[in-house]
């Protein structure tokens, strides 16, 4: 056998991981490094270190009152999203009805299509239908592609439900809304669970379909994005550092609590 | 696969219940997608019959904005487009197929990390880590400062060029490939693999002839997304592209923006969303989701 070859193979692709995972993570720490310095422009090695810009960043209301914008359309993009990507998830992939495959790649389209095309899109449409542009109709945006990710991420879960669970407890007599939230729910919520992650986070992080449809509200994305182009500010690399450090602190929190919730499943 | 039911239809009802249950479900999703997704492009698509510089629906309908598409020099940025977003979906097809491969048959436990490691990244607005690597490469920057001061050595930027954007994309897209990617190879049966080469057959034609077709569903999912998604780019171009290459997303939004020509704006986009709209039928005519997404 060529055992040493698959070593070898093996091994590479080992290498391989490690440069891309460098690779992917290069921007951060450059982002990271350049928040940490105290002179008004970015040179590396870096001159003088300091927190400096931080501390002008955090104290800074407008900062403020744009990650209140920002976690505000995230918050209620992830409950309308959930809610109506818990349903779709199942009409996805739990029955077998007529119009299904058709519905499927329905709910692919906007997953594939690009998004500042459709953020200008959506422009036109709210001006035709006479619409105030403002954080609303930013989760409107929003919504139109996070929803289709939030069915897609449920319906794997779904794949792998058990449909004879819900008709047990029709048989034992439960009602339509009883199975519903004892059993379909609690049943899927790993899915439910990691699918609001995905909504709020991406909300969080997306900038073309806000572009065009927030207003005079302000995302961080689109915040980050008028700074960057009108010129260096220290202020730029602080929230970016912030952005991610949120990201990753909710994704690790929301890690931790689907741990739990798992332990608490299997000890009852 | 067939255990999927028709649901609890048989316990009657009168009126809406007596709908199918998965129709039901599905009718929130389809409403909002109705009035969120196709209404809008339908908007698009008669803005763009409008007279030029309107802003309303009330014109006299015309071809003149395809007209003066066809003379202009936007097939230039839309050619740059394409021809980026091709060159983005071979690289990352290359870059990634290891990784995929690896987290499916090499990585064993450590591949939940790794999966993480990579998801992280897709949460931070684009534009944060694009500007990222404007930091890395700008002149005095992360990369030409340690070569300067660590090595001596004093290199021209690769910033505002077109490899700098070709970097962009292949960096902001390579989950949309990796992810996809993973699922296809992990739809290869093991026994297959061993079959294959029990009878003889080298490394690489277990490849070409067993790993390739059956992990061709991730694949063709993969290219299909990480394409449609570059050909969308824009801030790639803006942020480490300078001005060097035009491409056809900022053409259009030039037109919505600077231009205040709503209808040629809208026109652009139409002929953008005809040619991914034919390539997504295309790929996904016969594509059996269930198969690909329920394989666990």
């Amino acid at each position: 056998m060529e055992t040493r070859g698959v070593r070898v193979r093996h091994a590479l692709i080992v290498v391989w991981l490690l440069a891309m995972i460098i690779f992917v993570y290069i921007p951060s720490v450059c982002i990271t490094l350049a928040s940490l310095t105290s002179s008004r422009y970015f040179t590396f090695p870096i001159p003088k270190w300091g927190l400096d810009w931080w501390q002008k960043t955090l104290s800074s209301i407008e900062i403020h009152q744009i990650l209140e914008t920002s976690i505000m359309i995230a918050a209620v993009v992830t409950v309308i999203a959930v809610v109506l990507a818990f349903f779709g998830a199942l009409a996805f992939a739990r029955y077998d009805w007529k119009g299904r495959s058709i519905y499927q790649k329905l709910v692919l389209l906007p997953i594939f299509f690009p998004q500042s095309v459709l953020g200008l899109a959506l422009l036109l449409w709210f001006n035709a239908l006479g619409l105030q542009l403002s954080w609303q109709t930013a989760v409107f945006a929003h919504l139109v592609w996070i929803v289709p990710v939030v069915t897609l991420v449920i319906a794997i879960q779904v794949y792998s439900f058990d449909p004879a669970l819900e008709e047990a407890a029709f048989d034992l007599g439960a009602t339509r809304l009883q199975v519903l939230r004892e059993v379909t729910i609690p049943v899927l919520m790993p899915g439910i669970f990691s699918g609001s992650l995905f909504a709020f986070l991406l909300s969080w992080g997306n900038f073309p379909l806000s572009l065009f449809t927030t207003g005079a509200d302000t995302t961080v994305p689109e915040y980050l994005y008028a700074k960057m182009v009108a010129g260096y500010t220290p202020g730029v690399p602080v929230l970016g550092t912030i952005a991610t450090i949120g990201a990753i602190v909710f994704l690790i929190g929301g890690y931790l609590v689907m741990l739990a919730l798992n332990r608490r499943r299997s000890a009852a | 696969m067939t255990a999927r039911t028709e649901g609890a239809t048989a316990g009657g009802g009168v009126g809406f219940l007596r709908v199918p249950a998965g129709f039901r479900a599905a009718l929130p999703v389809i409403l909002f997608l109705l009035v969120g997704f196709a209404a809008p492009l339908l908007a698009v698509i008669g803005f763009s019959f409008m007279p030029a510089r309107t802003f309303g629906f009330t014109g006299q309908p015309t071809l003149e904005n395809y007209i003066t598409i066809f003379e202009s020099t936007s097939y230039i940025s839309l050619l740059w487009s394409l021809g980026l977003a091709l060159a983005t979906v071979l690289i990352l097809i290359l870059i990634s197929y290891p990784v995929a491969y690896g987290l499916v048959r090499v990585f064993g436990r450590w591949s939940t990390l790794v999966t993480l490691l990579f998801v992280i990244p897709l949460f931070v607005s684009e534009n944060v880590r694009l500007y990222g690597w404007l930091l890395f490469l700008i002149k005095n920057g992360v990369l030409l400062g340690t070569l300067k001061t660590v090595f001596g050595i004093e290199a021209e930027s690769m910033l505002f060029t077109t490899g700098a954007i070709l970097l962009g994309m292949v960096y902001v897209y390579l989950p949309y490939m990796l992810f996809p990617l993973t699922l296809g190879i992990s739809m290869v049966p093991n026994d297959a693999r061993e079959a294959a080469s029990d009878l003889g057959a080298s490394r690489w034609q277990v490849f070409k002839e067993v790993e390739l077709p059956l992990s061709m569903p991730g694949l063709v999912i993969g290219c299909l997304l990480t394409f449609v998604l570059a050909v969308g780019a824009i801030a790639e171009y803006k942020v480490l592209g300078g001005q060097q290459v035009i491409p056809i997303t900022h053409d259009i939004e030039i037109a919505f923006t600077y231009a205040q020509n709503w209808p040629l704006g809208a026109a652009l986009s139409v002929l953008l969303m005809l040619i991914v709209g034919v390539l997504v039928m295309i790929a996904l005519r016969r594509f059996d989701l269930d198969k690909f997404l329920g394989r666990r």
